[in-house]
């Protein structure tokens, strides 16, 4: 078992109603904003109402959850055959570079191949370079479509 | 999109240094791989020196080491050192065509520059890596395209 820089053993599992706590404090410490009703909402899209094609998982570390990782296969979305998408992954800022990115997006890659799906697929700011570099790391490329975008006001 | 030769020498010189971390290697040894002239690329290497991107060994077996950090260094971080990627023009737009036109190439300098600042160089060992794995790799020469400046 691959093991951060602190030697404790990383362990990937489906995400648990005691769980949401600590994720909605690890999204509050990456992003400065605490979202506690968007993420009771995810948790009963994606990890109470699991499915082969739904993942919600979080990686513990003697016994600390230090990041997640939630992500959905998505048929003909945008008009492009089923794929995974990754809508969202945190890890601890205090974990980083020890390898729970990594086994993170590899648990949910072997879950999107488990639904029978060849491309994983996610969308990241411009700006927020840390996570791009992360996925470019994990050998990402750009994809053939385009984000647009227009302002309603 | 092209870049300009010296910058285009500085990454694959970066690239080839980088990827042998501890060892030194010569200008003459870089300058035959990619065909170009010692005088030219020894004004790139001393840049990246100058940029704490390379170290000077002296004497026999003598050259350049990589001495940044790979995880941390940028394809963005070596292309600022020699050329300006997707700057403003100098002045503004005369008219409303101008200034459309300035802000679709705005859109396309931003992908670029958010692209070229999100790989870094140890991510770009890991793709040249897979490449020549799944035999892609065709030559020697590189892949990206070089313009005289």
């Amino acid at each position: 078992m691959k093991r951060p820089a602190n030697g404790s053993a990383i362990q990937i599992r489906p995400a648990e109603p005691a769980d949401l706590g600590q994720v909605i404090a690890i999204d509050a410490e990456v992003t400065g904003l605490e979202k506690t009703d968007y993420w009771y909402e995810v948790f009963h899209r994606y990890g109470a109402a699991r499915t082969r094609q739904r993942l919600f998982l979080v990686a513990e570390v003697a016994g600390s959850v230090e990041g997640f990782v939630v992500g959905e296969v998505r048929d003909w979305e945008f008009g492009s055959p089923p794929c995974g998408w990754v809508f969202g992954i945190d890890v601890r800022p205090g974990s980083r570079l020890g390898g729970v990115g990594t086994r993170l997006l590899e648990a949910l890659c072997d879950g999107f191949r488990h639904a029978g799906v060849d491309t994983v697929r996610t969308l990241v700011a411009r700006e927020n370079g840390l996570v791009l570099s992360f996925f470019r790391s994990q050998g990402m490329m750009a994809a053939g479509v385009i984000a647009l975008e227009k302002s309603l006001e | 999109m092209k870049l300009q030769k010296g910058t285009s020498l500085a990454l694959y010189s970066t690239l080839e240094f980088a990827a042998n971390p501890g060892r030194s290697v010569s200008a003459a040894e870089i300058a035959a791989k990619y065909g170009v002239s010692i005088h030219h690329l020894s004004k790139v290497l001393a840049e990246l020196a100058r940029a704490g991107l390379l170290d000077s060994v002296r004497g026999v077996g003598g050259g350049y080491r990589f001495s940044g950090n790979a995880k941390r260094v940028t394809l963005m971080d070596v292309i600022e050192l020699f050329e300006p990627v997707g700057e403003p023009p100098g002045e503004a737009p005369h008219n409303e065509v101008e200034a459309a036109f300035s802000e679709v190439l705005s859109e396309i300098d931003e992908t670029a520059r958010a692209t070229f600042r999100s790989i870094t160089i140890e991510t770009m060992l890991k793709l040249i890596e897979r490449r020549r794995r799944g035999g892609e790799e065709t030559a020697s020469r590189p892949a990206l395209e070089m313009e005289g400046k």
